[in-house]
């Protein structure tokens, strides 16, 4: 099968700062991919290849087996801040994707409304970002994302800026709505646990100048909880990315 | 916030000015300075009140002058900031410009400007806007720039072009930044143009004051402040009342 997402080779340097070298994954259609790495180490900078915000200095990257120039934004991408705008509302800053792919704001708010029941955050469509919890904000921010009804999530450390309790509430609540849904999404994330309950597949970036340095498949029945088998791969990724700071 | 707390809040300011004018009124009246040289101010209030009428009339042109003044330089900071924000190169060649625009001293460039342009509405419009402008054309430009570069990576991942960006995330991120260079412009709006009408004026507060002096009546000059510096308050009291219309977001921490 055409792997949705395609990437080969993929280098970038900012200047002196040798950043990506040479870095090579596949993610199948409807999959969910995590790629864990070190915070420093380029995760960041290949979500800005793929969403065009930078070009690489090498590499291909190939969408569903053609070039992605010409697949026409498939990504809806979630930064890692949750860069919601002060000054809109919740629905409004939902639905800023819409309204940019040309409906109108009334066409946009009706065709967001829905999505904020199984969000958890019916009734919150009027108040503005300030006046949301950390995780509300960052389900906000997946659920404007989830609306742009894109082929591919590319998500960048989603919880990162969430407390544990927090964190571990919406990785239970994301693996639900997974179940229901089979999006395809590339998540980054320095969090082996997170990467372990979600994915499909994981790879594992080294230190700068980052490449892929190990790639493991989980076939665990979903709902996942912590028990043996989670263990035992956690403590196989935790090895690898150990052994990075070695070095 | 209750009304109490906010009178509670104003009430080191009523006792300081309190304090200062009875200050002024006592050493006015009792250590037999002539009225002439140092008016007590019940007897500045007393005179603006007999000279109402002739003080409303130049009031009117002065408000006009810094209304108008004000008006032109607000659309000439919001197009100067976005051409500025698009173009390098215009920001290359203006800002230098503008810059050396406020290092004019006013008190000899409104003399010429009269000279070259007359007495009229004119000239008193573009004195005020020139000092005006400045404040307002970097808050702007400073607002702008403050724009989260992940929000606008964000909006450019969605298909947005250079000017969905800029109104969608950097024209409403410099709003708060926009109103602080807002309220430093109103606060020398009126006093630019009572600068201007001091250089040449058929009418106005400026040439009233002027005149009061001329004919040795220092009460009737501070009558004549006195209406001033309330219209400044006027105006900047508006411009405190449009920004928490306007930007309702910025004030929910204050709630909670
Ligand atoms: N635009 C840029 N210019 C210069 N250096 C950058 C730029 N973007 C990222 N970097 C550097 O590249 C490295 C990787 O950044 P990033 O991809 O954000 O890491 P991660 O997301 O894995 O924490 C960091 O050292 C960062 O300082
Ligand atoms: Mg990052």
């Amino acid at each position: 099968m055409t792997p949705r997402l395609a990437i080969s080779g993929l280098t970038r340097r900012f200047g002196d700062l040798a950043v990506l070298d040479g870095v090579t994954l596949d993610v199948a259609p409807g999959t969910f991919v995590s790629l864990l790495g070190p915070s420093g180490s380029g995760k960041s900078t290949i979500l800005k290849l793929l969403t065009g915000a930078l070009t690489p200095d090498a590499g291909t990257i190939a969408f569903d087996g053609r070039p992605l120039l010409e697949a026409g934004r498939p990504f809806a991408f979630m930064p890692q801040r949750d860069a919601l705008m002060p000054w809109r509302t919740i629905i409004d800053n939902v639905a800023v994707g819409l309204e940019i792919a040309g409906l109108s704001r009334k066409a946009a708010r009706q065709q967001v409304a829905p999505f904020f029941e199984p969000f958890g955050l019916s009734g919150f469509e009027r108040h503005f970002p300030a006046q949301l919890s950390g995780g509300m904000r960052q389900r906000a921010a997946l659920m404007r994302t989830i609306v742009q009804d894109k082929p591919m999530l590319l998500l960048d450390e989603p919880f990162g800026a969430l407390d544990a309790l927090t964190r571990v509430g919406m990785q239970r609540w994301l693996e639900t709505m997974w179940g229901r849904h089979a999006w395809t999404a590339l998540l980054i994330t320095h969090d082996v646990r997170e990467a372990v309950l979600l994915s499909d597949r994981i790879y594992v970036l080294s230190a700068r100048p980052a490449r892929i340095v190990h790639q493991i498949d989980i076939d665990l029945p979903r709902p996942r909880a912590v028990g043996p088998d989670v263990a035992a791969i956690e403590a196989r990724l935790l090895d690898h990315l150990l052994t990075q700071h070695r070095d | 916030m209750s009304s109490l707390s906010r009178l509670g809040r104003a009430l080191p300011a009523v006792i300081a000015i309190a304090g200062l004018v009875l200050g002024w009124e006592a050493y006015a009246t009792l250590s037999g300075i002539s009225p002439t040289a140092l008016p007590p101010p019940s007897r500045v209030l007393m005179q603006a009140f007999e000279h109402r009428a002739v003080l409303w009339a130049n009031t009117l042109p002065t408000l006009q002058a810094t209304l108008f003044g004000f008006a032109a330089s607000l659309t000439a900071a919001f197009v100067f900031s976005v051409l500025i924000d698009f173009s390098l190169t215009l920001r290359r060649a203006l800002l230098p410009v503008f810059i050396i625009s406020q290092t004019l001293p006013m008190i000899a460039i409104a003399p010429l400007v009269v000279l070259w342009f007359g007495f009229g509405l004119g000239p008193k419009i573009g004195l005020v806007a020139l000092v005006t402008f400045f404040p307002m054309l970097v808050a702007l430009l400073q607002g702008y720039r403050s724009t989260e570069p992940e929000l606008e990576e964000l909006l450019s991942s969605m298909g947005a072009s250079r000017w969905r960006v800029f109104l969608t995330a950097r024209l409403p991120t410099s709003l708060p930044y926009f109103f602080a260079g807002l309220r430093v412009s109103i606060t020398y709006a009126v006093v630019a143009a009572i600068f201007s009408e001091y250089a040449g004026a058929a009418r106005g507060l400026g040439i009233y004051m002027l005149n009061a002096k001329n004919n040795f009546r220092p009460d009737l000059v501070l009558a004549a402040v006195l209406v001033s510096a309330s219209l400044t308050l006027l105006l900047f009291g508006l411009t405190v009342l449009i920004e928490r219309r306007a930007l309702p977001w910025t004030r929910l921490g204050e709630r909670r």
